[in-house]
């Protein structure tokens, strides 16, 4: 099938897409020729194919997607639940069918793609080396780069919970690709740590193969997955929803017997040692935290904010290396997977405008900023990006007509306060806002034409309110 | 005459609404901060549905097909809609959108593909 | 003979011949560690009859499996101990074992951290020991002559002393290949064997199994935290054995550049201290804490004693990087009651040869226990050395460790050197198969984790799992169902979706 796939695709005859057959002069391939490709997209799933597609459509005729699974599409293969696509096709597709529509929208233009090939070095001048068993080891000579890798759940190990190290212990999408993609069920019994989307979903998954899910345990005084998930995964089925509770013990020699569980103070997260008791069961899904994927940005010297843990870019989602841009949850970890593709289509815009103005010659500067206004994170407010906004004289040729838009979290649940976005002192933007929690971002849209001011320093965003507990 | 508690899933604020039933109508919603509040009261005490998205173990295959109901089906036929597509034969190859199952339950609803399965 | 019973299922546990009279061995080995497997291949030297018997379903599954990884210069030990013997020993041996055994060692040097005027005096006298164990290359460092080597310690280290021998090794991959090179070379390696009551008869050790009774001229004793119970049945000499666990934590990659030396902390009242150093993966280890506890299995990490592992570390290293944690493990140590190695024949059983009591620095012993060991034995059954010998299997070289141009040449070979199965550590599915088809093959998702890494980085298999799952199914020609993290019940799949009865779940009627 995958093989199918692949050879179906009919790149554009200007195209210098690598030939992904076997059956080529192995000689040639010992001293392989740089590839010149103008766009490189590290990543074939929902971030990197929105890219591709609005690259190609913005007039880019050389570019390449490079995935690293077997087919395209990445995480939303296995994201078999529906709730996916409500803003971006007005309606409620599951993650496959949301895929499928952008995987046609690539094969229908053409685009190149490769598959089972992964990018294994990533340089500051935009040279990838990229992997697979069908090419073997190739060096593409990028003009730009979009990284859309994505982003990876965090393990047991990351949180130190304490106990023995048996079976039955994994990641809600460890189990979710086992289940769905590969058939397989990953327990029984199951008690799932952590609220997220991926959590609720899987527990709700799991109820529908017949297992039990005893709790879902959520170490903050909120939930951070959708209310809509909240009610329709857990409610529905009666899976008690723990807030304040984390698991501090494993037990179990060679596969999990039980776990012990305990409150947590909600505001110092401390255990509780009274409230411990224990639960018996085969499995722990554990749904604690996404990681942006970013070792590949690192390696080539992209700067990575601390508090998204994905790279600093400005508005154009360009990172502080001139032509590599990012999109998608390698970025910031998104909600929902609209947003995912809104925001790659931008960038793949900026990329090929950026490749324009460069092969006009009007990209000189090695250093991106011409004047970077950073966007700093006042009261309330945690990892927004974009990081900088680009006031001056953008790169020419960029487009200055679209709002602006900006995203972050807030650092608690808020009720009735606002969003406040000041241009230095003055305040260009205030927001009412009936609630603002973590798990949902908060999006603003700038107007461009209020921060025109060469004389800017900063931009804040800060919430007005307080903070309180669920 | 009933009072029901249910959770509004209009927006992050969750609203506890307090619905009260009265011959089978809503008679009173109370605890909603805004108007989609009162609608979605209606909607889930009196008619709630959902969206089915499971699984069919395909025979000779490692891999599932992966389903869902074209609309909401009835809450209350979650499980047996979940029995109907265990049940449901396949045949490969399936493409996406493909019916699986016709008029699920007599819910006027199709259990459709998610995805190709060659 | 030549048996490799490395099944991954107990189903085929009674596979070997019942009907058959058991064999007679030379010599049987009772423990998979690094100790046993050591002895094992230097006893695959000679020409003789050898059995291996290990419980669980791997070699290296005991103490070997999970310690600092260390070795050590051999400061530390009492002046005339069989400890401080045979490390000095051992650590000159060991460079040269791991080039032969194709499995990595790194003399990355040791520091030992005073943080007092006290503590300076207290190196002085540790300088003064080793130097009694006949350790070469010792100096003293003060403030600034250890900032200068490592940038990144604690500014609280007032001095240090530095010991050039010092090393780093991975002790599973070590003990693989041992276990390997002795298969290779005849060993009988039983694995999901274990040994149980044990007598001697007409100077033959008859030892009941779980597959059945091994018969033997000479028993050779390394079992671990099991050691006490294998001896005290045949010995009057009895000792006690008693588990001491032990906690690390594990960091990242991306923290592997900030030492170069492995830190250790000058023992004082409040305690033995708590190393930090680079492994020669490339992360970084912290630990060990030391407990004893009764169960001999009970590997738990706590949550009390993964604090304390960072209260003491950060004494040698101010900034730990928490977020950078990537796993939390502990391991048990034989800890004698002497508090030195019990090695060699017991004095009162004629045949019987013990390795007991094999806690730190026991790593760094392996080499010169193996070869002593092996040689008592050899000559209490008057063998001699073969003439032809095995060299170490060698596996395919990482895909990791290869340079662009060997990666390239390689996947035009075979295109499965270019499917990249585990991405944090960048393992093959070409170094996966070969894991589990070389000698001494993995036959679990540990097996696997420890003989490629695949499973051991930053995601921690998160990614990985399912496609290692499929590969140890398609090599080993079982079903997923039937495949287990670490051997017995620890299956990592419980059924096939669409199994489970829905007949319990009703149709809700709530909201």
């Amino acid at each position: 099938m995958d093989e199918r796939k692949e050879t179906t695709q009919k790149p554009a005859a200007d195209t210098p897409c690598l030939a992904p057959g076997s059956g080529r002069d192995i000689e040639a391939e010992l001293q392989p020729p740089v590839d010149q490709v103008d766009l490189v997209v590290i990543g074939g799933g929902p971030a990197g194919l929105a890219a591709a597609v609005s690259a190609w459509d913005a007039g880019c005729r050389s570019l390449l997607i490079i995935e690293r699974d077997d087919r395209l599409g990445g995480i939303l293969n296995q994201c078999i639940h529906n709730g996916f696509g409500i803003f971006r096709f007005n309606e409620e597709l599951t993650g496959p069918e949301y895929a499928s529509r952008y995987i046609e929208e690539v094969k229908r233009r053409g685009i190149p793609y490769l598959c089972s090939t992964m990018a294994l070095e990533l340089t500051q001048d935009k040279r990838v080396i990229v992997v697979s068993p069908k090419i073997g080891l190739k060096q593409i000579q990028a003009g730009a780069v979009i990284l859309a890798m994505g982003c990876r759940e965090r393990p047991r190990g990351a949180l130190g919970i304490p106990g023995t190290r048996c079976a039955g212990i994994m990641t809600t999408g460890t189990a979710q690709r086992l289940s769905n993609l590969e058939g397989y069920m990953p327990g029984r019994r199951i008690v799932i740590l952590g609220s997220g989307d991926i959590g609720l979903i899987m527990a709700r998954r799991m109820t529908f193969e017949g297992a039990q899910v005893l709790a879902c345990l959520e170490i903050m005084p909120y939930s951070s997955g959708l209310t809509r998930n909240v009610v329709q995964c857990l409610q529905d089925f009666d899976i008690p929803l723990m807030l304040n509770h984390t698991v501090i013990d494993i037990h179990g020699k060679e596969r999990l017997e039980g776990v012990t569980i305990a409150g947590v103070n909600p505001d110092t997260r401390a255990v509780l040692p009274e409230t411990a008791r224990r639960i018996d069961c085969d499995t722990l899904l554990l749904s604690v935290g996404l990681i942006p994927e970013n070792e590949l940005s690192r390696q080539a010297g992209v700067t990575l904010a601390d508090s998204t843990r994905g790279p600093v870019v400005d508005q154009y989602l360009a990172t502080e290396i001139p032509g590599i841009y990012a999109c998608g949850n390698v970025l910031h970890v998104h909600d929902l997977v609209d947003e995912v593709s809104a925001e790659s289509h931008r960038a793949g815009q900026a990329a090929v405008r950026w490749l324009e103005a460069e092969k006009k010659g009007l990209i000189t500067r090695a250093v991106l900023k011409h004047h970077a206004v950073p966007v700093i994170e006042g009261k309330g407010v945690r990892g927004v990006v974009p990081q900088f906004i680009e006031i001056g004289q953008p790169d020419a040729g960029l487009d200055v007509k679209d709002k602006w838009r900006v995203g972050f979290r807030t650092d608690g649940v808020y009720k009735g306060g606002a969003v406040v976005v000041k241009a230095d002192q003055k305040q260009i933007l205030r927001q009412k806002k009936l609630i603002m929690t973590p798990g949902e971002m908060v999006l603003l849209d700038l107007d461009p034409a209020k921060l025109a001011d060469d004389a800017l320093k900063a931009l804040t965003i800060e919430i007005e309110g307080e903070a309180e507990h669920g | 005459m009933a009072d029901r508690e249910i959770i509004c899933i209009g927006c992050p604020m969750g609203c506890t609404l307090n619905v009260t039933v009265r011959d089978q109508q809503v008679a009173r919603v109370r605890g909603n901060v805004c108007s989609r509040g009162a609608q979605y009261a209606k909607d889930e005490v009196l008619n709630p549905k959902r969206m089915v998205t499971s699984l069919i173990a395909v025979q000779g295959r490692e891999e599932p097909l992966s389903v869902r109901t074209e609309k909401p089906i009835p809450k209350n036929l979650i499980f047996d809609c979940l029995r109907e597509i265990r049940k449901a034969p396949v045949t490969l190859p399936v493409a996406i959108g493909d019916v699986i199952v016709k008029n699920v339950l007599d819910t006027q609803v199709n259990i459709i593909a998610t995805r190709d399965l060659a | 003979m030549n048996q490799i019973t490395n099944e991954p299922l107990d189903r085929q546990a009674d596979k070997t011949g019942q009907d058959k009279p058991p064999l007679l061995y030379d010599a049987c080995i009772i423990g998979g560690g690094v100790i046993g497997c050591s002895i094992a291949q230097a006893l695959s030297r000679y020409d003789m009859r050898i059995v291996l018997l290990e419980k669980n379903t791997d070699v290296s599954e005991g103490t070997t499996k999970a310690n600092s990884a260390i070795i050590h210069a051999g400061y530390d030990a009492k002046p005339g101990s069989e400890k401080a013997r045979t490390n000095v020993r051992g650590n000159r041996m060991f460079e040269a074992w791991c080039r032969e055994l194709h499995v990595p060692f790194k003399r990355n040097t040791s520091l030992v951290l005073a943080f007092s005027e006290d503590g300076i005096k207290g190196l002085a006298e540790l300088k003064k020991r080793g130097e009694a164990n006949g350790v070469e290359g010792l100096h003293l460092l003060d403030r600034s002559q250890l900032q200068q080597r490592e940038p990144h310690v604690s500014p609280a280290a007032h001095a240090a002393l530095l010991a050039e021998s010092g090393g780093i090794c991975c002790p599973y991959q070590l003990t693989i290949a041992l276990a390997s090179q002795a298969v290779q070379n005849g060993l009988d390696l039983k694995l999901s064997c274990r040994a149980g009551r044990i007598r001697r008869h007409q100077g033959v050790f008859e030892i009941e199994t779980s597959k059945g009774v091994v018969r033997s001229k000479v028993l050779i004793n390394a079992a671990g935290v099991y050691a006490d119970e294998i001896n005290n049945q045949l010995s009057t000499y009895t000792f006690k054995i008693t588990p001491r666990r032990g906690e690390y934590w594990l960091l990242d990659k991306s923290a592997s550049d900030v030492f170069k030396a492995t830190l250790f902390q000058l023992p004082t009242a409040m305690g033995k201290g708590i190393l930090v150093s680079p492994t020669v993966d490339g992360t970084l280890i912290l630990g060990p804490t030391a407990e004893d506890v009764t169960d001999k299995e009970d590997v738990r990490t706590t949550q009390e004693k993964l604090v304390e592992i960072l209260d003491t570390a950060s004494m040698s290293w101010a900034e730990i990087p928490r977020h950078q944690f990537i796993t939390a493990f502990s391991g048990l140590r034989a800890h004698a009651d002497s508090n030195d190695f019990i090695l060699g024949f017991s004095p009162d059983v004629p045949g019987l040869i013990n390795a007991a009591g094999i806690e730190s620095p026991g790593l760094t012993s392996a080499p010169a226990i193996g070869q002593e060991l092996a040689e008592m034995a050899a000559g209490f059954v008057q063998a001699g050395k073969k003439n032809s010998y095995q060299p170490a299997y060698q596996p395919a070289v990482p895909f990791r460790e290869m340079s662009h141009q060997q990666r390239h040449q390689a996947i035009l070979k075979n295109p499965q050197v270019g499917r990249i199965v585990c991405r944090c550590e960048q393992v093959s599915e070409a170094e996966i198969r070969d894991a589990i088809s070389r000698p001494v093959g993995a036959a679990t998702l540990d097996g696997i984790k420890r003989r490629t890494r695949a499973g051991m980085g930053r995601c921690q298999g998160g990614f990985c799992t399912p496609k290692v799952i499929s590969l140890l199914s398609d090599e080993l020609q079982v079903s997923p169902l039937a495949l287990t993290k670490a051997g017995g019940r620890s299956q990592i799949l419980t059924g096939r979706i669409g199994q489970i009865d829905l007949d319990h779940k009703e149709n809700t009627h709530h909201g």
